[in-house]
């Protein structure tokens, strides 16, 4: 079932992660990607996996459903890691040769570096983004940083708009699919047998009345907001002000402190195994 | 006269969204059975598991537990017939017409019995005959399927699955959203299904006057459970029962059981309007119908 699919879904909950700015939110993923990329130690992974076990611990989440969200892409982490692994050429004798495949010592590190940097960036970004942040916090953050750019005519408001509603619309038009796939399971169609085109050909009775639903809702919804006079950003106010709190500060304080140790591992660390 | 099951769940229990914080049972061993060629209506109150329930009948949905079976078969067991259930039971889903998407009437209608692998007569022949049952003339054929109105598109949508002529035709919601012209119009359409074919029908519905007047006999959900079933006089006449599980009995079976409470010599089991009128002309003394 499409449901399945856990990755980009938010899970409630009040934790810590829960309850952060979701400015700092946006800007630590920023960040954490940065870490993830600098990391050339294997000291600065463990430090990175370690940070990524206490976020999931401190989001308070299961670790079924985390581990769930990668197992959609586990065919591509694996993809990247032996086409590292096979790809890589090194200084010194290979270790395995097979005429085009070899495999060098350099290509084993570089192997699993790539798939310990994608899994522990999707689960990170994860956690303390799409699980832990609604998608309408998670607009909202957005909108505010990047109302600087409204000096320059951007229209930031109305792209923070679309975007929530896009958003929002993901769970509808899930579930819309769904039951349009039901239907026409009940009259006998087959998804799941036959060749690529007879495959295709068998989606085309879920596509054409899921594009018309989408149309008509959105036609429905642009409606009903300007019925509720809705005229765009300016001089719109807000419900919910975002307001920066103790905990916000300490939680940017770690990411930042982070970054440092990995800086500095990089630096100092020589001895060990450096990639 | 007991007759011969044609659908028969035991303990059938469903849960949705296990494992996440969405958990919940939406079937709580559900045991009942469907006579076979009668017309049965499935009530309950908005989320009591009515839709879940009939998405059993046909495989869409595996039970936790429990079992299903149609014709004394239980549809899980693992046999070439069981692929085919749905063209056995078909399910005609709320607001069906939503899933239309051929460019013709004739081309949609066509969708099921094309899948059932059926000649290009017979499927001819089929979509003619389920067409004039939903009452629709030949002149729909051609016609794309999205310029019709609200009422004849549901009834297209309705046809597509008559045209399969399942064993049992299950109808979720088949009038929600309609003018009172086009709810008659979709109802005559399933009873004259059910006239032509001997065929059982079960409709999913919450409004009692719709059951009153088209069930043989009804099953009252609530909260994942069967609350009462049996036949249709029967149930409506636990006016109170029905009313703690926020359903009310027909205007008319109410207004009638009001009299009774007033000490006027009536029945508590009147469905209908007209079956009102003859008890009522009887008790002035009047005779006949009106």
């Amino acid at each position: 079932m499409l449901k399945d699919v856990t990755f980009g879904q938010y899970f409630p909950g009040r934790s810590l992660l829960h309850r952060l700015d979701p400015r700092i939110k946006i800007l630590s993923v920023i960040l954490l990607i940065v870490w993830i990329f600098m990391a050339e130690h294997i000291l600065s992974y463990a430090l990175l996996l370690l940070t990524c076990i206490s976020l999931i611990l401190v989001a308070k989440l299961p670790l079924k459903t985390v581990f769930r969200s990668i197992r959609g892409i586990f065919i591509i982490l694996l993809i990247t890691a032996l086409i590292n692994l096979f790809l890589t050429k090194g200084e010194g004798k290979p270790l395995v040769d097979w005429g085009v495949f070899s495999i060098y010592e350099e290509g084993i590190w570089r192997a699993i570096k790539m798939f310990l940097r994608i899994t522990i960036l999707l689960i990170m970004t994860s956690v303390v983004l799409t699980y832990t942040t609604s998608p309408i916090d998670l607009t909202d953050g957005i909108e505010r940083l990047l109302s600087p750019l409204s000096y320059l005519h951007v229209p930031v408001h109305d792209f923070a708009m679309m975007m929530s509603i896009a958003l929002r619309f993901i769970p509808t038009l899930i579930e819309e699919t769904d039951k349009i796939m039901s239907a026409q399971k009940a009259r006998g169609a087959d998804f799941s047998s036959g060749g690529i085109v007879k495959r295709i050909k068998a989606l085309l009775p879920v596509l054409i009345p899921l594009f018309i639903s989408a149309f008509r809702r959105a036609e429905e919804l642009a409606t009903a907001m300007e019925c509720r006079c809705y005229r765009g950003g300016k001089g719109r106010t807000r419900m919910k002000v975002l307001h920066m709190g103790v905990h916000d500060i300490l939680f940017s304080v770690w990411m930042l402190a982070l970054g440092a140790g990995v800086l500095l591992i990089n630096h100092f660390a020589y001895g060990l195994v450096g990639f | 006269m007991a007759n011969e099951a044609v659908i028969k769940t035991e303990e059938l229990t469903y849960v949705y969204g296990k494992g996440t914080p969405f958990y919940r049972v939406a079937l709580d061993r559900v045991s009942l059975s469907i006579e076979k060629g009668s017309v049965t209506g499935i009530i309950g109150h908005t989320g009591s598991g009515k839709s879940t329930l009939v998405q059993h009948f046909n495989r869409l949905l595996k039970p936790e537990s429990g079992t299903v079976s149609v014709s004394g078969k239980d549809i899980w067991e693992k046999t070439d017939e069981n692929g085919k259930i749905c063209f056995k039971v078909g399910l005609v889903f709320q607001y069906p017409e939503y899933q239309l998407f051929e460019e013709t009437v004739e081309a949609d209608v066509a969708y099921g019995p094309k899948n059932m692998g059926l000649s290009e007569e017979e499927i001819n022949e089929r979509v003619k005959r389920s067409l004039q049952l939903v009452g629709l003339s030949e002149s729909y054929l051609q016609q794309s399927p999205f310029e019709l109105s609200g009422g004849q598109k549901r009834r297209v949508a309705i046809a597509g699955i008559m045209a399969m002529e399942p064993e049992v035709l299950v109808l979720d919601e088949p009038a929600a959203g309609l003018d009172p012209q086009g709810r008659k119009e979709i109802f005559s359409g399933i009873l004259r299904y059910r006239e032509q074919t001997g065929k059982t029908v079960i409709i999913v519905s919450h409004s009692m006057e719709d059951m009153a007047s088209y069930c043989d006999s009804v099953i009252v959900m609530n909260r994942g459970e069967v609350f009462l079933s049996g036949q249709t006089r029967e149930v409506f006449s636990k006016a109170d029962a029905l009313s703690s599980v926020h359903l009310n009995v027909p205007q008319i079976t109410s207004f009638m059981s009001k009299l009774q409470k007033m000490g006027y010599p009536v029945p508590s089991d009147v469905l209908t309007v007209e079956d009102a009128a003859d008890v009522l002309v009887k008790l002035l003394g009047g005779e006949g119908t009106c």
